[in-house]
């Protein structure tokens, strides 16, 4: 099958139910994306599959065939950092950091879909990344602040 | 006192060494007492030397001898160095310590002895034995108890002004100017002519030169990055996916393996690998301790093979079912089982023989670790030695396990520690590490990645003990006069030394942590502990002991209050024995604006505890909607002395707030036919971004020494919002989790 990751196209042979999250860190070596749960209960395999974020161990391999695949090693675009990325930073948002590729590929998603996400809508579409360490005050911060970033341009 | 005798008390030397390329300051560790071992000639074994700073021509690396968690040690540590050596972030890399007792955790030491000291009612001889098992378990490099920061905040300030000095020196002895007028900047010695020697050009002479040990470390006036907001140096790494964590790691030939062990922690009665053998990727399907492996070409490869091995498990040795373990505890109140009685003020039983103006029953409930990275180890057996990369906080007791099942000698296991994806205690233990080692026996010559399924995390965490407290009161106009409490539950320290092989001496000391040493002074105060044995084995998690007994006895002080007519920050004030502890709870109130009005269905619950030497006080406030009850703000007031770094504390109070309160909501292990019911996240998912409130952060440092952070403010989450709920609602928790009586929305 044949797979774009970060924009470079991979040819592999694996079972077409195998999880795109297994395809990615065992496969190709992207270990970015972050094994927690395996069914769909904690976000820390968030991708963007064809601009979507998606939970990739739900995701078989036959189904992101041809798609194009975004991880945490990708967002932002070689050694740039994007917009929630740096909010992150400044934020200072991460503990133990297992989670937050996750969680930024997530809210990367919500403010291309909602550049000036309420708290309510962050509640809801964040409510699924689950951060252990308990950085959501920080999270929350980081997100609106992106989002002004961002409008600013 | 001379310098002999502080070498002697602490049998800990900071100095430097050669190494190829330059120099090394560290800690010699010395095996017997010496005057000066520096100066005698050690014989072979009778020292070593642990470097902290490595300062060569190609650069400078300071090492962590803690493990990261996610607390950041790497970060504060390199910082304390910095701080001395004039260092700037960017001029250096940092490495973890490898195990060598030259890391003693010396806070961990002494805190078990001061806080045994500070119990009258206990005898000497019971005090020392308790204190001697903390050290066991910590005293060698361990972190747990929120000890990196007080045992480290010193000595590695201590070897950045010894390497800064012998810098100096080494300057001098290259130029011929004095050293007493040089300064340093930057990672550079200034020379009173304004050159500049960076300390890499420096450092093949600083190994020749004497070490300058006779350092004074610089008053806070004068500190640059102690105390301020810093950018945390592993902070881009975490948003950029570059951070490597154990899971990630995988050399050349690498297999992945797969583990089922039995969830009841017996035997293995029989298995049949038959369909698995045959399924692709699958090399190999053995059997191991209490369990069947499977290696592969591939986690999910190795997982989905395991799941087809079909495994007949034999009995568990605790009871089966969840009730019993209630019974078992609610039945050990008796003289027998009583461990200790901690606190014996006035005399709590006459004051209470003509009957109790409050009597309840408390409890908590077993609870998992589950940090997001699963447990996960890779090791590779050759014939010289064994290799294993993972991230542990005992790694002293590592070596010694894994050596144990591949027969080599314990130095000869190397311990690659790794930044973790979180611990709150979990990574305190073995099995994991001794699994995949003894997986990896079984293929000498290749490394083995051993990654648990979140399932068989869950299925084998070693959880939060269980407890039950048995609380009564007095109260005589409008104030609190008698408190008697017994705390009955798994005693957690047993169970755990147990599995490292140390045997536990004396009474428990967690079972009654947070209850004995509450910061208060009624007439008659009497706390007593009772071990309930037989239970399911158990293990530390954040703030262990303190986070079943902060709850029970804030919510009979919360009780007691309201029964007295008193206000609860009011009352609290009043029978308060410790200034620091009062200084928080002050601070506390006065943010959350207490005392006000909170509106018509709202109401503001507050609890104060004290663990790990930390009071921290926090004040809640619940809304009761129509779908449930809703957490809008936390306050928190919290002293641990000198903070290191104000974000960094603040977020992790935050955190270790989210940790209680949802653990209080949502949480809990609950065992049927001798299994955990909960296997996954969805079952036991602490708290959500959309159950997160506020969290105001108030960090006070009249504390006279520095103290961790990291566990101190979960213990009074849950009864701050237990009392918040009560409230706002008339109803009163006395069991978590709260979700059991409440609906949360
Ligand atoms: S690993 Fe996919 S949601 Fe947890
Ligand atoms: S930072 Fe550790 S799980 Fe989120």
């Amino acid at each position: 099958m044949r797979l774009t990751v970060n924009g470079t196209e991979h040819e592999l042979d694996v079972e077409p139910d195998m999880p795109l999250l297994w395809v990615l860190r065992d496969e190709l070596g992207v270990t970015g994306v972050k094994y927690g749960c395996g069914i769909a209960q904690c976000g820390a395999c968030t991708v963007h599959l064809d601009g979507m974020a998606m939970r990739a161990c739900q995701v078989p391999a036959a189904a992101a065939e041809g798609a194009e695949v975004l991880t945490i090693e990708g967002l932002g675009g070689g050694d740039a950092l994007h917009a929630v990325q740096r909010a992150w930073i400044d934020e200072q948002v991460a503990q133990c950091g297992y989670c937050q590729a996750g969680q930024i590929l997530q809210a990367a998603w919500l403010l291309e879909t909602s550049p000036a996400p309420s708290d309510e809508e962050i509640d809801r579409v964040m409510s699924g990344n689950l951060c252990r360490c308990g950085t959501y005050p920080r999270i929350r911060a980081a997100i609106h602040a992106a989002a002004a970033a961002l409008r600013e341009g | 006192m001379t310098r002999a005798a502080t070498i002697t008390r602490r049998t800990l030397l900071i100095g430097a060494t050669a190494i190829a390329g330059g120099v090394a300051f560290g800690a010699w560790a010395v095996r017997h007492p010496h005057d000066n071992p520096l100066a005698e000639g050690l014989g072979a074994g009778e020292a070593s030397f642990n470097p902290w700073v490595k300062v060569t021509g190609a650069g400078i690396t300071l090492i962590t001898p803690h493990a990261d968690l996610g607390q950041g040690a790497v970060h504060m540590q390199a910082a304390l160095i910095a701080e001395e050596m004039d260092l700037e972030f960017g001029q250096f890399d940092t490495a973890f310590g490898p195990p060598d007792p030259a890391y003693y955790n010396r806070a961990m030491a002494a805190e078990a002895g001061a806080a045994m000291a500070a119990l009258t009612p206990i005898s000497a001889a019971m005090a020392e034995a308790v204190a001697g098992g903390a050290m066991k378990l910590f005293g060698v490099q361990g972190t747990g108890g929120s000890t990196s920061a007080p045992d480290s905040f010193d000595k590695l300030r201590e070897a950045g002004a010894v390497a800064r000095e012998t810098l100096k020196r080494a300057a001098e002895e290259l130029t011929g100017v004095s050293a007493a007028e040089m300064t340093t900047e930057a990672g550079r010695v200034i020379l009173p002519d304004g050159r500049a020697l960076p300390y890499t050009d420096l450092a093949a002479v600083a190994a020749e030169v004497a070490p300058v040990r006779d350092v004074v470390l610089r008053p806070s006036s004068e500190w640059r990055l102690i105390g301020r907001p810093m950018a945390r140096i592993d902070m881009a790494d975490k948003v950029t996916g570059r951070q490597v964590y154990g899971i990630d790691l995988a050399p050349e030939g690498m297999l992945h393996a797969a583990v089922r062990t039995s969830p009841r922690r017996g035997e293995v009665l029989s298995y049949d690998a038959s369909a698995a053998a045959g399924m692709r990727g699958v090399q190999d399907v053995i059997a191991v301790t209490g369990g069947v492996a499977v290696l592969a070409d591939n986690t999910w490869r190795a997982f989905r093979a395991l799941d087809a091995v079909e495994i007949a498990w034999g009995p568990a040795a605790y009871p089966a079912e969840q009730a019993e373990h209630w019974e078992a505890v609610g039945a050990s109140f008796t003289d027998a089982r009583m461990d200790a009685e901690w606190r014996a003020d006035g005399d709590a039983a006459a004051a209470l023989s003509a009957g109790a103006d409050v009597a309840a029953e408390y409890r908590a409930p077993y609870v998992a670790h589950q940090p997001l990275e699963p447990l996960n180890a890779v090791v590779l057996v050759t014939e010289p030695r064994v290799e294993v990369w993972t991230a542990h906080q005992l790694p002293r007791f590592l070596q010694q396990r894994v050596a144990g099942v591949t027969g080599h000698d314990a130095e000869q296991v190397v311990l690659h520690n790794q930044f973790a994806g979180g611990s709150f205690g979990h990574r305190l233990e073995f099995e994991h590490v001794t699994l995949a080692a003894e997986i990896a026996n079984a293929r000498r010559g290749t490394p083995v990645k051993l990654t648990y399924s979140r399932e068989q995390d869950f299925a084998t965490d070693f959880p939060r003990h269980i407890a039950m407290a048995r609380g009564r009161g007095a109260v005589a106009d409008g104030h609190v006069t008698a408190i008697d409490i017994d705390v009955a539950g798994a005693p957690v320290t047993a169970s755990q030394m147990g599995r490292i092989g140390l045997g536990g001496a004396g009474p428990d000391t967690q079972l009654p942590a947070g209850v004995w040493n509450a910061p208060y002074g009624p007439e008659h105060f009497r706390v007593r502990s009772y071990a309930v044995p037989g239970l399911a084995p158990v293990s530390s998690w954040r703030s262990v002991g303190a986070s079943c007994g902060g709850f029970f006895i804030e919510t009979l002080m919360d009780e007691l209050c309201h029964a007295a007519g008193a206000d609860p920050v009011e009352e609290r004030l009043r029978l308060m024995t410790d200034p620091v502890a009062r200084g928080v709870l002050e601070a506390a109130a006065e943010m959350a604006g207490w005392g006000r009005d909170p509106g018509e269905d709202r109401g503001l619950g507050v609890a104060l505890v004290e663990s790990f030497g930390v009071p921290v006080a926090e004040i809640v406030e619940v809304t009761a909607t129509e779908g449930g009850i809703r957490i809008d703000a936390v306050w928190v007031a919290s002293d641990s002395g000198t903070v290191i770094d104000p974000v960094n504390i603040e977020n992790h109070i935050q955190g270790a707030v989210v940790w209680g309160l949802g653990h209080a909501m949502n949480s809990e292990i609950t065992y049927r036919d001798g299994m955990a019911e909960q296997s996954n996240y969805h079952a036991a998912e602490g708290m959500r971004m959309h159950q997160c409130p506020r969290i105001s952060v108030r960090t006070l440092e009249a504390a006279p020494r520095i103290r961790g952070i990291g566990e101190p403010p979960v213990p009074p989450a849950a009864p701050a919002l237990g009392n918040a709920i009560f409230a706002a609602t008339g109803q009163r928790l006395r069991e978590m989790p709260f979700r059991r009586h409440v609906r949360f929305v």
